[in-house]
């Protein structure tokens, strides 16, 4: 251990500023990028049964067309 | 003697394949960088020159070097792309375009952040810092040109060739602070001699090095899965991917 107490753990020998903006603008970044990816599927999930509604309800209107 | 790859040219095989590996670099990386940035930032040494503001280190570097790495490896696959017209890896750029631009911001980032007490400055045009920014607009200019045409290949093979084009930028970057004067330091770790850092420093950056390493590679894994099921939306193995069998009947 580097450090004799939790507060001189985030003081940081006075560089406590620099240091913890570094790393939480790293976490923050990175972790958009985790959030946006696990948003991303349920996009693509929505996106799919769209479609197949939309395909659905195309083959039903041919059907009603056909037997008229 | 590469027949083995044939199949991944096709959607569905790389998918199950990235499947497979992606939980295991999933928590390995989760695992590396909780030891590696805990080790780097409570249990390391601090500097005898920088105090404990050199703890930085165990982000920027594994950041600036994996912002490169990625940005290679992008290029190879645009090279496959261009020569081979093989659309997985049309796909794979896009995926790696995010995770790279999102790793050069971090380093920039945590450069000026590092550069202020050290340097003075959160910034200086130096060749280092000017060429990373570059390489942080080559990636925003790849993702542009993939998602600016109504054809998606089109926009696949003008992103490929920024791609290849702007991977002069890579050696340019590494070697900035030997062919210019630059205000940032030569390298510590990528040489070949003696890494010049002490090894009760060194060992936890290697670590966070090797977590970086595999979270670039989760996170591509991960999105180059997402760009097979964008692409490939409207055939049935997607569909039963997304919707699951039991609600397709």
């Amino acid at each position: 251990m580097a450090f004799s107490s939790f507060q001189e753990f985030i003081v940081m020998g006075g560089y406590g500023f620099f240091v913890w903006l570094a790393f939480g603008g790293t976490f923050l970044g990175l972790g958009l990028l985790v959030l946006r990816s696990v948003v991303a599927r349920r996009h693509l999930e929505k996106a799919c049964a769209d479609h197949m509604r939309r395909q659905e309800r195309l083959a039903r209107r041919q059907k009603q067309e056909r037997s008229r | 003697m590469w027949r083995w790859l044939h199949p991944y040219a096709k959607g569905e095989a790389t998918y199950r394949l990235l499947g497979h590996w992606l939980p295991w670099l999933a928590i390995s990386a989760a695992l590396s960088l909780l030891v590696g940035i805990v080790w780097g930032l409570a249990f390391a040494p601090p500097d005898y020159q920088q105090g404990d503001s050199y703890r930085i280190i165990y982000i920027h570097v594994p950041a600036a070097i994996f912002s490169m790495g990625a940005y290679t490896g992008m290029a190879i696959t645009a090279l496959i792309a261009l020569v081979w017209q093989i659309r997985t890896a049309e796909w794979a750029i896009a995926a790696i375009a995010p995770v790279g631009a999102v790793l050069t911001a971090v380093s920039l980032f945590t450069g000026a952040v590092w550069g202020k007490p050290m340097w003075g400055t959160w910034w200086e045009w130096d060749a280092r810092l000017t060429s990373q920014l570059i390489l942080l607009f080559l990636y925003l200019g790849v993702l542009a040109l993939y998602y600016a045409f109504d054809d998606k290949r089109t926009g696949a093979k003008a992103a490929g060739i920024l791609a290849l084009v702007g991977v002069v930028n890579v050696p340019i970057i590494h070697y900035s602070v030997y062919w210019w004067n630059t205000l940032h330091q030569g390298a510590t770790i990528t040489k070949f001699e003696k890494p010049s850092m002490a090894t009760s420093m060194l060992i936890p950056l290697l670590i966070c090095l090797l977590g970086f390493a595999l979270f670039t590679a989760a996170m591509i894994c991960w999105r180059l899965r997402h760009e097979i099921l964008r692409q490939e939306l409207h055939r049935p193995w997607v569909q039963q991917e997304l919707i699951g069998q039991e609600k397709l009947n």
